[in-house]
């Protein structure tokens, strides 16, 4: 029994302070993706919600050029490109993907000269690597008050326009006929995406921050109908799924004999993946049960 | 500027310009900007693979393009096709971040791949990527009708008996070679801004397909022989000026756009214009 508890465990994961940091970090990133991504998905704006994970990295990368706290550049330059993007259309469906694109594209140049006048002024290095993977063990304990106050602003946001963004993701006419400002609801909509998809992309990197936001609401998503069941079911998949990886990750540590740990955002990604399709096997059964003969 | 040294770049960034101006056009026709933002970053991680390896960086860019395009195609038609192209790329990023953790990769390395370096390319690489340019060329001008016509009115063209399906997957495989030649140069992130600045401009100066393409990699190769000139002479990244310019050659688009509507509206008053959007966008190319 012991032997497999310190299989499963290896030593020294419970008293690890990283690994507090990152469980609670990444749960808190998780609960806010996953209640943000339902809507993401079901408006088909997975673009939007990834696009948003790299311009507010050239924010950040911004920030720390001017010396600037990286949050505030993260979470800044986000809320501005989510603006823009509406602003030049993101309600229509194929202008959409075009003016998310334009936007991104501008990010990422500015992210370039950022990082290179960064690189050459002064001696910071890893900038281009801790910008794109990010690492949820280099999460200093002070973020975690911050980080959680933001993502509850977030949840506020989604909590007050929930209905009438439900509606106006259904079905927008009805919506408007309704008299449910479709145009404002979507902004602030678009805005608490910003703000939630800026601060999981500081904290985790970019690469789980549009994981945890797509993954597990998707996946949600296939197994439920229902609003309510399936932002509680996307929350626990991407809950357990980032507790998994960190184990696995802080575990593989042990694995081979050269002692290199493999990234959390690895196992992380691979969990929530796996999960997707595991999500789409029952779709299809369902479907062929329900089929009539 | 035009150095020896340089001509390698010239070289290579004009078939650059081509390839995406073109494969661009049909990116902003059909919308799959976020395929074609996908496929070239996740392909990043098979350029950190093929280092782990000590293989071609080349074809590294090549296998994992080609596998994230066919995910993508095979995944998205029972699934959504926007979650499953990021739940590719995320794979494929964190697939990228495991090989990472494994090589000692310069960090200069790693930000010209992703953004750009104009000095990327050496002189036996340019054959494979010319060859390559030619070959995506080669297949959009196969498919093109039954491409053009599954872009602009699906339902015809699975009644003409187009399957959606495999020009998807025909489409997606063009993206991905397009990468493979284009990453190189102008870096895995920037090639995307390439593939929507100049088409989306060109679309919005004319309608006519053949007329915009052309007019796209005009575009394009303007777009990407001022950014070398301005990165050459501030030493700046090229990838900031690819970005930018190709931001500001949609900018400029759409204000000719709106400026020509403007003034149609106001020689004939009474007339509907500019509202119908999309559908005006389709009917026009149908009938041209």
């Amino acid at each position: 029994m012991h032997a497999l508890y310190t299989a499963i465990f290896e030593p020294g994961f419970f008293a690890s302070p990283q690994v507090h940091v990152a469980v609670s970090i990444g749960a808190v990133v998780a609960v806010v993706s996953a209640v943000t991504g339902v809507f993401t998905v079901m408006r088909g704006q997975s673009f939007a919600g990834h696009a948003l994970g790299d311009v507010s990295a050239a924010g950040g990368s911004g920030a720390l050029l001017i010396g600037l706290s990286p949050l505030a550049g993260f979470v800044g330059l986000g809320v501005i490109g989510s603006a823009v993007m509406d602003l030049i259309g993101v309600q229509r469906l194929r202008g959409r993907d075009l003016a998310t694109g334009i936007v991104l594209g501008a990010a990422i140049g500015l992210s370039a000269l950022f990082i290179h006048l960064t690189s050459i002024s002064s001696s910071i290095t890893g900038v281009t690597q801790q910008i794109l993977f990010g690492s949820i063990f280099a999460v200093t304990p002070g973020t975690l008050p911050v980080v959680t106050a933001l993502g509850v602003i977030a949840l506020a946001v989604l909590g007050t326009v929930g209905r009438p963004l439900l509606l106006s993701t259904v079905s927008p006419d009805i919506a408007a006929a309704r008299g449910v400002p479709v145009r404002v609801v979507g902004l602030l909509y678009m805005l608490a995406l910003a703000v939630s998809v800026g601060l999981s992309s500081l904290v985790v990197g970019a690469i789980l921050s549009t994981a945890l936001l797509i993954g597990p609401p998707a996946a949600a998503l296939r197994l439920t109908r229902r609003m309510a069941w399936a932002q509680l079911t996307a929350c626990l998949i991407g809950v357990l799924a980032t507790w998994l990886g960190v184990l696995l990750a802080y575990d593989s540590y042990y694995w081979g004999a050269s002692h290199e740990s493999l990234p959390v955002s690895f196992f992380v990604v691979a969990i929530i993946f796996v999960g997707y399709l595991a999500s789409g096997l029952r779709v299809a059964r369902g479907r062929r049960c329900s089929r009539p003969s | 500027m035009f150095a020896s040294f340089m001509t390698n770049a010239w070289i290579s960034a004009t078939i650059v310009a081509i390839v995406a101006g073109v494969v661009g056009y049909f990116v902003v026709l059909r919308g799959s900007a976020f395929p074609a933002h996908a496929i070239p970053k996740g392909a990043f991680a098979g350029a950190a693979g093929a280092a782990l390896l000590g293989v071609s960086t080349l074809l590294g860019l090549a296998v994992f393009s080609v596998l994230g395009a066919l995910g993508i195609g095979y995944l998205g038609r029972r699934g959504r096709h926007d979650v499953v192209t990021a739940l590719a790329l995320v794979l494929m990023l964190a697939l990228g971040a495991a090989f990472l953790s494994r090589t000692v990769e310069y960090e200069a390395a790693i930000f010209s791949l992703l953004f750009g370096e104009v000095l990327g390319v050496s002189t036996n690489e340019l054959l494979p990527v010319a060859l390559m340019a030619v070959g995506c060329l080669a297949v959009v001008g196969i498919i093109f009708r039954p491409l053009m016509l599954s872009s602009i009115v699906p339902e015809i063209a699975e009644a003409r008996g187009v399957r959606a399906y495999w020009i998807e997957i025909c489409f997606l495989l063009v993206v991905a070679f397009a990468t493979a030649v284009t990453v190189p140069v102008v870096g895995a992130l920037l090639i995307f801004s390439l593939m929507m600045g100049p088409p989306a401009a060109a679309r919005s100066v004319t309608s006519r397909p053949l007329l915009a393409m052309v007019l796209s990699a005009a575009i394009a190769l303007l777009t990407v022989w001022l950014a070398i000139a301005a990165s050459y002479q501030t030493n700046w990244p090229i990838g900031f000026f690819v970005g930018v310019f190709g931001a500001a050659a949609y900018g400029l688009g759409r204000g000719y756009s709106a400026w020509r509507r403007g003034r149609s509206a106001a020689a004939r008053p009474g007339q509907l214009t500019g509202a119908s959007g999309d559908y005006h966008d389709r009917r026009e190319q149908v009938l041209d």
